[in-house]
């Protein structure tokens, strides 16, 4: 016997309402917004910063959170360019060592949580200024490029290899030719391979459990401090694909980039809560939270709203989303396990 | 003729429908110590924030000196002259500044001058630590104090106001023998400068120690008086815990093998190490006070604490969990107390609630979860607990506590297990919910040695073949479950096996 309740409604519902609201809205004022070349490109825009969303998603499942993401993604930016201009390295080398500083950067901040009990926003703000400056010590704070300066005199002779640079720019054949980047391609993967693991596997289950109550779950034989260290770990390598994507699509290892990661990955996993009413961190809600964002920001762009009205209202979608998930909710029922 | 430095008559305290006080009549003589004792719930702790100012009584009198006595907050409590020692002690210090200024902190609260003298404060505070034999300096932090000096800080910063009723609340609990020495001297002279003192502690040592009288609380009223020496120690153990003759007619079964075999198990270093053996498809309550042992015995054997000394032998191999993880793994299973803390989780339902230890045996390749085995054990459990719910997919928290404990008790039933330990299996529910749960764990007891631990007596009386009386961290008593002697175990509940001569004669 269900009674329709428009507080229910709207906490499901009311995100997805409002993405629609806003398609309705960008197009009729726009026609161009419905186009399939600017669907790509907004899944182009949000590709990268959906990845580390997913990231800082499984450190929420655990009640944890990852301040990191961000300076991992641009160390890995860094760090991929370093080993194929200077080191002359080929495509393969430059993935496999920034997936292995990543997932290196979320065994350090797991253990300093989890072993050191550092607070987790602690741990990983320490750890993100640690990898803000280390990033540019190699190089003295210069960008990395083919050609550039180094410090004996010489030129840089290596330069990005061209199987690197697909992974950022290629597109695939779509209906129409060259629709699809390889980086939406990526996006999709991951958010289908993290939400099948938090949603389908018993670990997912389980970290869900050490989320809600960590107490039970170690006494229920839960190796939580194992599954808390898992949840940075995935973090750090989530956070090394977004910034190897970004260093493909760059070209170069630029010190300026990244700057809004941090912050619009966090905003993407927060609305994530909101989304049909979860009120918990979950892996579709994070994508469909990402997307919002992309959305967002492509119609306001496409209206020739200038950069700092973008991230205003991009605050305020957040703090919105926040009063969905934490006051309205509150009052309904629980999210189910 | 004593005098009385407290009165109270006809106290009654409810929070919404649940009654905590039930008229409660007590009278606190000056220049003596008052021992209160209660199991969980009895209503001592608010009991203690009524006279502290922290609750206020819905009904009833209280009278400080003679006069009434209602105060609006601990400010004014204390400065009424009741002083409360709480049993965290952290809520009677600031970890962060000095002695000094801890000592004085009440003053500097009340305002005076903009500026602090040091010096002045200082001199002040060495003389309030003097009279309390606090050899500190008073400059040092709070926070670098050992926990019996932070103690004694509180208790001191107390004496400027010159009580007239001192509660202390479990002040032992984390102390050494000799540091709870020291502030037994201290009660010592307190008692000779004619202050009342509350003394709320399971500690039978303690008790005998200090006890001019004793008051025991059940449900909410004072069920017994003792102050007539010498102390009838098992007589207010009884009149705290109480008992009704129970209909419960138990068979006992044939035990099996041994299961668990613990050697020279030592759990404290003060402690007497013992010996105990559990046997499969034998049902072994342990009771005893709170603190007397019964959930350290459970964390050794769950693996969260190593003991002290001793052997644990499983099904005859050796056995020493590092922690919870192995011990589930060799079979060991521990339904903790104190459910919302401990067990339940609360975002998930009833059917991951029961899986939640178990979820390897309900995935897949991939560790993909199977629903479908999922959800059918999840029914089993539901119908062999008596869980009252919709379905397995309810919320667990749209569940009655009662129903609550059978999903998080159940949870450890639906795997065949060695060695199942149950703390406090019948913590907060009803009477129908405590005969589920007591009668499903005597039906599943086959092929696994199953222990309850229990403070109550009617309960271990309900469920077990054998009960096993622990009290300062050690095993005092071993029974049948057969025309028991009550007043021996009562004795031994009390720590007071020689007790048992007064009773019996």
């Amino acid at each position: 016997m269900k009674t329709f309740s428009p507080t229910e409604f709207a906490i499901r519902y009311g995100f997805l309402l409002l993405m629609a609201g806003l398609i309705v809205v960008f197009s009729v004022l726009k026609p161009a917004f419905m186009s399939p070349q600017s669907a790509v490109f907004i899944l182009q825009s949000v590709a990268i910063t959906g990845i580390l969303a997913l990231g800082v998603t499984a450190t929420l499942v655990v009640d944890g959170f990852d301040l990191s993401i961000g300076a991992v993604a641009t160390s890995s930016l860094m760090l991929s360019a370093y080993v194929m201009v200077i080191w002359e390295m080929g495509a393969v080398a430059a993935v496999l060592f920034c997936i292995a500083m990543g997932a290196v950067v979320g065994l350090i901040n797991g253990l300093l949580i989890v072993k050191m009990k550092v607070p987790d926003l602690l741990a990983t703000l320490g750890m993100m200024f640690l990898l803000v400056g280390l990033q540019r010590i190699p190089t003295q704070g210069n960008s990395i490029s083919t050609g550039m300066v180094l410090t004996d005199g010489t030129n840089a002779t290596g330069s990005f290899s061209p199987g690197f640079s697909m992974l950022g720019r290629h597109r695939i054949d779509f209906i129409l030719p060259d629709l699809v980047p390889l980086s939406v391609v990526f996006l999709i993967l991951i958010a289908v391979l993290v939400w099948g693991f938090l949603e389908l596997t018993r670990h997912g289950r389980v970290m869900y459990a050490i989320g809600s109550n960590a107490q039970a779950a170690r006494l229920a034989g839960i190796n939580v401090a194992g599954y808390r260290v898992l949840a940075y770990m995935i973090s750090g390598v989530l956070a090394s694909v977004g910034g190897i994507l970004l260093s493909a699509r760059l070209g170069r290892g630029d010190v300026a980039s990244g700057n809004n990661l941090l912050l619009d990955a966090v905003a993407a996993a927060l609305i994530g809560f909101a989304v049909l009413g979860a009120a918990k961190p979950n892996a579709f809600g994070t994508a469909i939270g990402a997307l919002f964002v992309g959305i967002l920001l492509q119609g306001l762009t496409m209206l020739n709203a200038p950069y700092y009205t973008q991230d205003f209202i991009k605050g305020a979608v957040l703090v919105v989303a926040l009063v969905f998930t934490f006051a309205l909710s509150g009052r309904a029922g629980r999210g189910r396990g | 003729m004593t005098r009385q430095a407290i009165t109270i008559r006809g106290l009654t305290k409810a929070f919404g429908r649940n009654a905590v006080l039930r008229g409660v009549d007590l009278d606190l003589p000056a220049g003596q110590v008052t021992v209160l004792m209660g199991a969980n719930g009895a209503g001592k702790s608010t009991l203690v924030k009524v006279l502290c100012g922290v609750h206020r009584a819905d009904a009833g009198q209280v009278l400080l000196d003679d006069k009434p006595f209602a105060p609006e907050g601990p400010a004014q409590a204390l400065r009424s002259g009741v002083v409360t020692v709480h049993q965290n002690i952290n809520d009677g210090v600031v970890p962060g500044l000095d002695v000094a200024s801890n000592l004085l902190l009440d003053s500097l609260a009340e305002g005076g001058s903009l500026f602090l003298n040091a010096r002045r404060m200082r001199e002040d505070a060495r003389r309030i630590a003097a009279a309390v034999g606090l050899e500190v300096d008073v400059t040092r932090p709070v926070a670098g104090l050992p926990l019996a000096d932070r103690q004694l800080v509180a208790i001191a910063r107390a004496m400027v106001h010159k009580p007239r009723l001192l509660i202390l609340d479990e002040p032992t609990s984390s102390l050494s023998m000799a540091e709870a020495q020291r502030l037994f001297t201290l009660i010592d002279r307190l008692r000779a400068d004619g202050v009342a003192i509350l003394y709320i502690s399971h500690r039978m040592s303690d008790i005998r120690r200090l006890a001019d009288r004793i008051i025991a609380m059940r449900d909410g009223q004072v069920s017994g008086l003792f102050d007539s020496a010498p102390l009838d120690y098992s007589g207010a153990v009884r009149a705290m815990l109480g008992h009704e003759i129970t209909e419960v007619d138990i068979t006992i079964p044939p035990p099996g093998p041994v299961m668990l075999q613990a050697t020279g198990l030592q759990l404290k270093p003060e402690a007497r190490a013992f010996d105990l053996a559990l046997r499969a498809n034998e049902v072994v309550a342990i009771t005893g006070l709170v603190g007397s042992g019964k959930s350290a015995l459970a964390s050794v054997l769950f693996g969260l604490e190593s003991p002290v000394s001793g052997t644990l032998t499983l099904n005859g191999t050796p056995y020493r969990p590092a922690n919870p993880a192995q011990a589930v793994a060799s079979g060991v299973f521990l339904a903790a107390k104190d459910r919302l803390i401990n067990a339940v989780i609360p975002a998930f339902d009833i059917q991951s609630n029961l899986s939640l230890p178990f979820t390897k045996n309900h995935s897949g390749p991939l560790g993909l979860i199977r629903r479908a085995t999922e959800r059918a054990a999840a029914m089993r459990s539901i119908q062999a607990m008596g869980v009252v719910c919709q379905g397995p997919r309810d919320g667990i928290l749209t569940l009655s506590g009662g129903n609550q404990q059978k999903v998080v008790v159940g949870r450890w039933m639906s795997q065949a297990s060695r060695l199942l330990i149950l703390d406090e299996p019948f913590q907060g529910v009803d009477i129908q919910a405590r005969r589920d749960i007591g009668r499903r764990i005597r039906d599943s007891a086959t092929n696994r040695a199953t222990l309850v631990l229990c403070a109550e007596i009617d309960e271990a009386l309900e469920v077990a073949d054998r009960i096993i009386v622990m009290s300062e961290h050690t095993i005092v008593g071993d029974h049948r479950n057969e025309a028991i002697d009550l007043g021996r175990l009562m004795a031994e509940v009390a720590g007071s096996v020689e007790d048992r001569m007064d009773i019996s004669a």
